[in-house]
């Protein structure tokens, strides 16, 4: 019997002492240590981006750069055309994009009938569409202005068109999302005291949702802000030398205009691409940011 | 939810009591008409895919009256504004192989190791402030990204740090950055897949005496794995898809890769930079654009079908 005793005493007493010991073997601990480093090294990339881009364009972040033209001369040479290009393109794509995609949200999660094979089809056509790359937008837009027999693809419109269908699935995942988030039983009671199915859209369930809704479109405006693919094939690497004024107006907005200078290889154009890049990434992280505080300030938990 | 009726079921079997206020609601043309604008947007989605199709095959298929298919997909030589034309589309194919790749290599390890982190690891608060910072990286353009490839990955990272000897141009260095640009794509995916997880399997596995990295690579990761491999071919597709960065840091010239220190042109790079010039509406280089394009656009839908397909799987799990 005393083996039984031993074994029945060993394990009780390891046990009060490894409770921490097992989580603290050296391959628990090298495994935690591997965790950190690969977190630290994403953060550790985007921390090298900034102070690199800062390092090489800093000193060219200067009012030239919103007020001047691009010049063949890098010291005259500014990004006006295609900050205020970006204006108008993601202005135009918001004004597509968010109507569209929140009418559409509102269909699929309030109105829609979940089993219909249509609707399933449409479900998975959305997420595909999410992830298709972006170039194949700006092919899309190529080809929609062909078939409305429009020859100049330059304009502030089809850009907006080709970031706006880029984006429509964002919006739409998202404010379905938001959507889904608000409870039941506001719509029952809603419904309860008359209401149509619209009206308790309109009235409740949507301003229930607007914090959610407003983080995804932010995203996905940030998205569409920094896009530069789809904008090539329209042929926006162009050299504007006045405001662009209308939907008509011929454009270039700022990614294009970083892409244009990275590819010149003079070493003052690099400084200015650097000097954008910084204006467009302070923008970028800005809208982010604020999508995240309305998200963690606004978002109510039920 | 299924459809909202104002009319409550049954309310036309049974006669109304004398007296009795009719619960039928009275028309509202204009609320059929919502419904019906509504209803249009969702299904803009789909005239957008079949628009996508139609813009793509129309010259592509005129394309492929010129030059044979088969030549096109076993060609090993991409040479179509030369006088002597080739279009065998492989250099360009294993360009965007070898950047996926690499990608791949830098996007899955720290990924999956900052998700298990965050998801497993790190206390409420700690997550709250570094999932969005992670989250952010995502938000840099991805023309940024490829400066950054050109002006301190190439020259500084891997030739000066590394000492590993690679030109202004390389697969190499447009991988890296593509990697790091993936990094939060799947981090956050698989830690979604993670935390979507019940507590009761990890608290089942604690009960048997296992240690938090026990309890995570034998119960966690198992359990988790669909959401996780639909992270990593989602993080494919990105990579395939991404054009910025390898038109600016990987190079121009269209060759067959066979090792990542050579510059390369990829099926996107290659779409960049023909669209910089100008090639009319129906020529033969016009075409060629849309005929990679299209099977970019192939190769995409395959893979996100798959991803798509193991998401739905892992959101049925629990």
């Amino acid at each position: 019997m005393t083996t039984t005793t031993t074994t029945t005493t060993t394990p009780h007493q390891r046990l009060a002492t490894d409770g921490r010991s097992r989580e603290r073997n050296p391959r628990s601990v090298i495994f935690l240590v591997a965790l950190w480093l690969s977190l630290f090294i994403a953060l550790l990339t985007l921390l090298t981006l900034i102070v690199s881009t800062f390092i090489d364009g800093a000193g060219r972040l200067d009012s030239r750069l919103f007020t001047e033209f691009p010049s063949s001369r890098p010291q005259q040479a500014g990004a006006r055309p295609a900050i205020l290009g970006s204006l108008w393109v993601i202005g135009t794509t918001a004004v597509l994009a968010i109507p569209l995609g929140i009418a559409a949200a509102v269909h699929l999660e309030e109105f829609a009938d979940r089993h219909s094979r249509f609707n399933r089809f449409v479900e998975v056509n959305i997420q595909n569409l999410a992830a298709i790359p972006s170039i194949i937008y700006g092919m899309l837009a190529v080809g929609f202005l062909g078939l409305l027999g429009v020859a100049n693809k330059n304009i502030v419109i089809g850009g907006a068109v080709a970031l706006a269908l880029l984006i429509l699935p964002v919006v739409i995942i998202s404010t379905r999302e938001a959507l889904r988030a608000v409870p039941r039983e506001l719509r029952q009671g809603s419904l309860a005291l008359g209401a149509t199915g619209l009206q308790t859209t309109w009235r409740i369930t949507l301003p229930a949702a607007i914090p959610g809704i407003s983080t995804g479109t932010i995203l996905a405006l940030s998205r569409a802000l920094g896009e530069a693919a789809p904008l090539l094939l329209l042929g926006a690497l162009v050299f504007v030398s006045f405001d662009p004024n209308g939907l008509l107006s011929g454009f270039t907005t700022m990614p294009i205009q970083i892409f244009g200078w990275t590819n010149n290889p003079q070493a003052e154009f690099r400084e200015l691409a650097a000097a954008a890049s910084l204006l467009l990434v302070g923008i970028l992280l800005a809208m982010n940011a604020l999508a995240i505080v309305i998200r963690n300030r606004y978002q109510r938990r039920w | 939810m299924t459809t909202l009726r104002t009319t409550p079921a049954g309310a036309a079997t049974t006669p109304p009591l004398p007296g009795a206020p009719s619960l039928t609601g009275r028309p509202r043309p204009l609320e059929t008409v919502v419904r019906w604008i509504l209803r249009a947007a969702a299904a803009l989605s789909v005239v957008i895919t079949i628009g996508i199709v139609i813009s793509l095959l129309g010259p592509a298929l005129a394309f492929f009256r010129e030059v044979p298919v088969l030549d096109f997909l076993t060609g090993t030589r991409w040479a179509p504004q030369f006088a002597d034309k080739s279009f065998g589309v492989l250099p360009l194919v294993t360009a965007t192989a070898w950047t996926t790749f690499i990608a791949l290599l830098v996007a899955v390890p720290f990924g999956l190791g900052a998700a298990i982190y965050l998801a497993e690891y790190a206390r409420p608060g700690v997550r709250r402030t570094l999932k969005p910072i992670l989250e952010l990286l995502a938000g840099v353009p991805t023309v940024v990204f490829g400066f950054f490839a050109l002006s301190f990955v190439a020259p500084v990272l891997l030739r000066g740090l590394l000492g590993i000897q690679v030109g202004t141009f390389s697969i190499l260095a447009a991988g890296l950055v593509m990697g790091f640009m993936i990094i939060p794509t799947i981090a956050s995916l698989s830690e979604d897949a993670m935390t979507a997880v019940p507590q009761a399997l990890r608290q089942g596995s604690a009960a048997l005496g296992a240690n938090r990295m026990q309890t995570t690579l034998r119960v966690v990761l198992p359990a988790a794995l669909s959401g996780i491999v639909a992270a990593v071919v989602l993080g494919i597709s990105r990579a395939i898809g991404e054009t910025m960065i390898v038109a600016i840091a990987a190079g121009a010239r269209p060759q067959m890769v066979t090792d990542p220190t050579m510059e390369g042109a990829t099926m996107t790079g290659f779409i960049a930079r023909m669209a910089l010039g100008d090639s009319r509406i129906g020529s033969l280089q016009y075409n060629t654009l849309f005929a990679v394009g299209l099977l970019l656009f192939v190769l995409t839908l395959a893979v996100n079908l798959v991803a798509i397909q193991l998401v739905r799987r892992f959101r049925q799990e629990y």
